[in-house]
């Protein structure tokens, strides 16, 4: 029962439940109703008899109305001992139910704090779109299995075909700590632009594009089935198994070790290279602009890589890369102490085929690095929501270093 | 895939696991593991033949390991299971912080050998501890658990023996059996009174995670499913647990169930232990959180 907020205060004021036994019961209570000196209020009518009577009483009226149904054996009870208590916990946990979940009317007052669902997120980029036109665009580069929109977020001042940048979130569903950095970079780059000299500098020259939701049906999935689903979610003829591993369907050492052929896994690497929309989308992307630097961003361990990651030999950029690395995550480090180590994906962490930033630096691309995230392994995947602000900011750190490098050393 | 169904009794604080389990299957179908032999692809016949100047490390490491590569961690969590079946707590729970130095040799042909200096933390209290470890790794057919030495002993000294005492005190005379689903939930959320029921699932699946590791796996603890208490008169407190646990090579999320013992005299002791099939191999795929 939910009463309106009133100046009046209901402290010590009970709700009693009468049970008239008797059809003279029924005319005794109707008597109590009508004795306006003791200020009753009906909750429920007098029905007939068994039926009960729900009456509110002031405190300083308890003791009459009491004594009165004693002396003509009307059976009650107490069903609110203090309405006012009652109220004001109602009144708390209303607060607290829609600070948790507003409806934002702005990116001002988006939750970073919490993780959102996919819906909440396609909200976010259009508002941040109509909130910074002149910064932000929506490019839609394709569609997903299920049909739905593959949205990167552009970032940049101008120019035709300028040189840039790439970040993805997101191409692993699970990976939840991702696409919910992947939102707070988003509204960190219009926040920055303009006030911080590096940022601004980077989009003076250069575009930056974001994925946030790089596999929307395998994140859709992982809301309503299976917080642990990885693939995307196209089914395999002839396997009662769903899904391709995104990241192993890249053309780069294609069908090597390091993926699998059989659709249950999870390193599934499908049919063959490119045969996911998610990941083709991406290819036509790159092959039609002008990207510098392409960063995909995962969870969890705590790392830092460049390629290979399909076979052990160095790249070409072995060293500069590996110093670059050495220093993001030095950078990223200096926040909040959280340790990352770095090196090729081969010896980082272990050898896969088919993969995006092997694919991206055979390209040209020489800037391909990708991340693992927090944590190491205690929270894995279910990394607390309150994490979430900590992790994105560290990682912008690094972010901003590799960044930087690309603007001072154009190729 | 197999069910594993294995009845083990395993010790918990002191004493030497005296293991009586029949050796796992390392993975769920051989020929989905990525380091099955490799279908042809052009590029990937380049795998051993290129080397380039610098140091480059064999597939299998060995001499001084690299504190940033794969191996040392490996190694390194394989102590990190060790360690919590020997000394974890609803109230200690043991993680590795950093490697500082390893070396790996072939023993035999299928032996190899590991030594390792690192520390490692009392998630719990954050004290920091560093230690040595020796482990040692079966390869080929008829895989062993690996075996592990290292003590630890500082990280005892923190004294946790009212918690414990507590907890069990709790449930132990409480009139209803506690259970729990979905520690933590899909959000990283965890109510703070069930904190020590995550832990004590995840010690109850260090025992599987140890007995499971080779140096081709690395395994965490992805979510606790369900734990719930079970009536017993002995001296301890009995559950049946389902965890998830990740295996971060295949990538895979493995389903476990458990019968397991605690008490702050004993520790975690697993009475049984059972692999639970894929969800592509059961009928009904299971709801999430």
């Amino acid at each position: 029962q939910f009463l309106s907020k009133l100046r009046f205060s209901f402290c010590r004021h009970q709700v009693l439940r009468l049970v008239p036994k008797t059809d003279g019961h029924l005319s005794l209570i109707r008597d109590l109703h009508n004795m306006i000196e003791l200020e009753l209020d009906i909750w429920r009518e007098v029905r007939d008899v068994g039926s009960p009577v729900d009456i509110r009483v002031p405190g300083h009226k308890l003791k009459i109305v009491k004594r009165y149904l004693k002396i003509y054996d009307i059976q009650f009870s107490t069903m609110i001992k203090d309405l006012q208590v009652l109220l004001d916990e109602e009144q708390k946990a209303m607060e607290s139910a829609s600070a948790r979940v507003p409806e934002p009317r702005n990116t001002d007052n988006f939750d970073f704090f919490r993780y959102h669902n996919l819906s909440e997120i396609y909200s976010f980029q259009d508002m941040l779109v109509a909130e910074k036109p002149n910064l932000v665009s929506k490019i839609v580069i394709g569609q997903s299995y299920e049909d739905r929109p593959l949205n990167v977020l552009k970032f940049s001042t101008g120019g035709t075909n300028r040189p840039a940048i790439w970040i993805d979130t997101g191409i692993h569903s699970r990976e939840w700590v991702t696409q919910a950095s992947g939102l707070w970079f988003a509204k960190k780059i219009v926040t920055d632009f303009g006030r911080d000299p590096k940022l601004t500098a980077i989009l003076n020259q250069m575009d930056i594009f974001l994925e946030i939701v790089t596999n929307p049906d395998g994140y859709f999935f992982t809301h309503t089935n299976s917080r642990m689903w990885r693939k995307t979610r196209k089914p395999n003829p002839g396997s009662r198994c769903v899904g391709v591993d995104p990241n192993r369907n890249w053309k780069a050492g294609f069908g090597g070790p390091g993926s699998s052929g059989n659709p249950c896994s999870q390193t599934y690497r499908g049919p063959r290279a490119e045969s996911e929309s998610e990941v083709n989308s991406i290819v036509e992307f790159v092959k039609s602009h002008n990207i510098k630097a392409f960063i995909s961003i995962h969870s969890y361990s705590q790392l830092l890589m460049f390629p290979y990651g399909y076979i052990r030999s160095r790249i070409k950029d072995y060293t500069e890369l590996n110093n670059l690395a050495q220093k993001a995550v030095t950078d990223l480090a200096s926040l909040y102490g959280t340790s990352y180590k770095f090196g090729s994906i081969i010896n980082a962490i272990y050898q896969a085929s088919g993969g995006s930033i092997d694919w991206t630096y055979s390209q040209g691309i020489k800037y391909s690095y990708t991340f693992e995230l927090r944590d190491t392994g205690h929270y894995g995947f279910l990394l607390p929501a309150t994490q979430i602000i900590p992790t994105a900011q560290e990682t912008w750190l690094a972010l901003m270093t590799i960044m930087d490098h690309t603007l001072k050393n154009p190729y | 895939m197999r069910l594993v169904v294995v009845l083990a009794v395993l010790m918990g604080v002191s004493g030497i696991p005296d293991v009586t389990i029949s050796p796992p299957t390392a993975s769920a179908d051989t020929s989905a593991h990525p380091n099955s032999i490799p279908e042809t692809a052009d590029e990937s016949e380049q795998i051993e033949a290129q080397t380039e100047e610098g140091a480059e490390e064999d597939v299998m490491a060995t001499g001084e390991l690299n504190p940033n590569h794969y191996p040392a961690r490996r190694a390194a969590q394989v102590v990190q299971h060790y360690l919590n079946t020997r000394y974890g707590s609803p109230f200690r729970l043991i993680g590795v912080q950093t490697v500082h130095s390893g070396n790996a040799e072939d023993v035999t042909d299928s032996r190899r050998k590991y030594q390792l200096e690192l520390s490692v933390n009392d998630i719990i209290s954050n004290t920091t501890q560093t230690c040595s470890a020796e482990l040692s790794f079966t390869k080929g057919k008829g895989q062993q658990p690996p075996e592990v030495k290292a003590s630890c002993e500082e990280l005892l000294k923190i004294d946790i023996k009212a918690q414990e005492e507590a907890l069990y005190q709790k449930y132990k005379t409480s009139q209803t059996l506690m259970s729990a689903q979905y520690l933590p939930d899909s959000h990283g959320h965890i109510k703070p009174d069930m904190e020590p029921f995550w832990h004590l699932g995840i010690l109850a699946s260090s025992f599987i995670m140890l007995n499971e590791s080779t140096e081709n796996t690395l395994y965490n603890v992805a979510q606790v499913a369900n734990i719930t208490q079970l009536t017993t008169e002995e001296d301890h407190l009995e559950f049946d647990c389902h965890t998830l646990l990740h295996e971060m090579v295949s990538q895979e999320i493995i389903h476990w169930k458990m019968l397991f013992t605690w008490s702050p005299a004993e520790g975690v002791k697993v009475l049984q232990m059972k692999r639970l099939p894929h969800r592509h191999e059961r009928e009904k795929s299971p709801k999430t959180n």
